[in-house]
């Protein structure tokens, strides 16, 4: 019991990850503390990919001096890279949102940003 | 913001190695962990050293925007340009047809463990040096940006 | 009301995580076929060392394509975001 509770600890830490990130994301009012909610949410995502394609007792799927022939799954962390590259792009974004937004309303706090016109 | 002249000749030291190590993590990015994004983050942390330690009207006039923005589109181009290359010259889009073929990093590869060579695998040092260029480009370009927006940096 | 409601639905998404969690094997992925095929075709048809790379750049170039072109649009929304306003235009639009 105990044995098969530590062999799932990559998939427990990815659980505690996801659950704190989705408080973060629904109990905060500021607009940073969201997107940093957000960010460690695609942190755990990736950390659940890399963790999937994990062979027992495999090496990292280069062939320059390997010393063995048995290695983890390579498309796995390939989708990592791209995911990673993706989540830079949309917190750059959503960053540059929040500087505009504080220009204009003087506050980040989002229950006072709620003017929507047009 | 500009900080104290330990920092600043400090920065103006580091930042070459930063440049150089993001290169060959780039260029040996078909023989070792490593490749584009990865060369390319490591480059631009080089740019966001000299960005930190000094003041925007300060930087602005040697590390121009205009210069990123066209290495960005550069980048983005020559992928491109690549992959039209494969299509035109028979083949799919983005074919490797310079893999073990002789000629230009065309060196075939015998299968198993052996210490790597550089002169190997065809189209993809190619597409690893233009996205590197291309994510210096658009890193530096955003953290430009940014700092432009700040307070202290309108004129 | 509200923040007991969120806390109910955290309640209920920590039990379903955490049976997915132990339920899961770790080490022992289910269906390998494609990355044999890569494992043993890499240094064959794409010519490098690195498995990850041939995957990302030649096996399945399309998405880097693509990812490029993010990084690309993200930029733009960045740079839109911080233009220079004319003299007598501000940020709302009436």
């Amino acid at each position: 019991m105990i044995t098969r509770l530590l062999l799932a600890m990559p998939f427990l830490t990815v659980a505690v990850l996801l659950l704190l990130a989705l408080g973060a994301l629904l109990f905060k009012r500021n607009l940073i503390k969201m997107l940093m909610g957000l960010s460690l949410m695609e942190s755990a995502v990736n950390l659940f990919l890399v963790a999937i394609g994990y062979r027992q007792d495999g090496i990292a799927p280069i062939f320059t001096n390997a010393p063995q022939t048995l290695m983890v799954l390579p498309t796995v962390q390939a989708l990592t890279l791209t995911a990673i590259v993706i989540g830079v792009a949309t917190s750059a974004m959503m960053l540059s949102f929040a500087m505009v937004i504080y220009k204009k309303y003087g506050t980040v706090d989002v229950r006072n940003i709620r003017k929507l016109n047009g | 913001m500009n900080m104290t002249k330990i920092v600043r000749t400090t920065a103006d030291l580091f930042y070459p190695f930063c440049l150089v190590f993001g290169l060959y993590v780039v260029l040996h990015g078909h023989l070792t962990p490593g490749g584009g994004f990865q060369g390319g983050a490591v480059m631009a942390t080089g740019a966001a050293l000299l960005l930190v330690s000094r003041r925007y009207a300060d930087i602005i006039q040697s590390l121009r925007q205009n210069t990123m923005k066209l290495c960005e589109a550069v980048g983005l181009l020559m992928f491109i340009t690549a992959g039209l290359a494969g299509l035109f010259a028979g083949g799919a889009f983005l074919h490797n047809r310079l893999a073990g073929a002789g000629g230009l990093f065309g060196e075939p590869v015998a299968f198993g463990a052996n210490p790597g060579v550089l002169n190997t695998a065809g189209l993809i040092p190619l597409l690893n040096i233009a996205v590197g260029i291309e994510v210096l480009g658009g890193l530096t370009v955003i953290l430009l940006y940014m700092l432009s927006g700040l307070k202290e940096s309108e004129p | 009301m509200r923040t007991a409601l969120f806390t109910a639905i955290l309640l209920v998404l920590l039990a379903g995580f955490l049976q997915i969690a132990v339920g899961l094997p770790f080490g022992k992925p289910a269906r390998t076929d494609m990355d044999d095929y890569f494992l043993a075709h890499a240094q064959d048809q794409a010519a490098a060392n690195n498995v990850v790379t041939s995957v990302v750049f030649d096996f399945r170039g399309f998405d880097t394509l693509g990812e490029a072109t993010v990084l690309f649009t993200a930029v733009l929304g960045v740079g839109m975001m911080f233009r220079k306003l004319k003299p007598g235009e501000e940020y709302e639009h009436d």
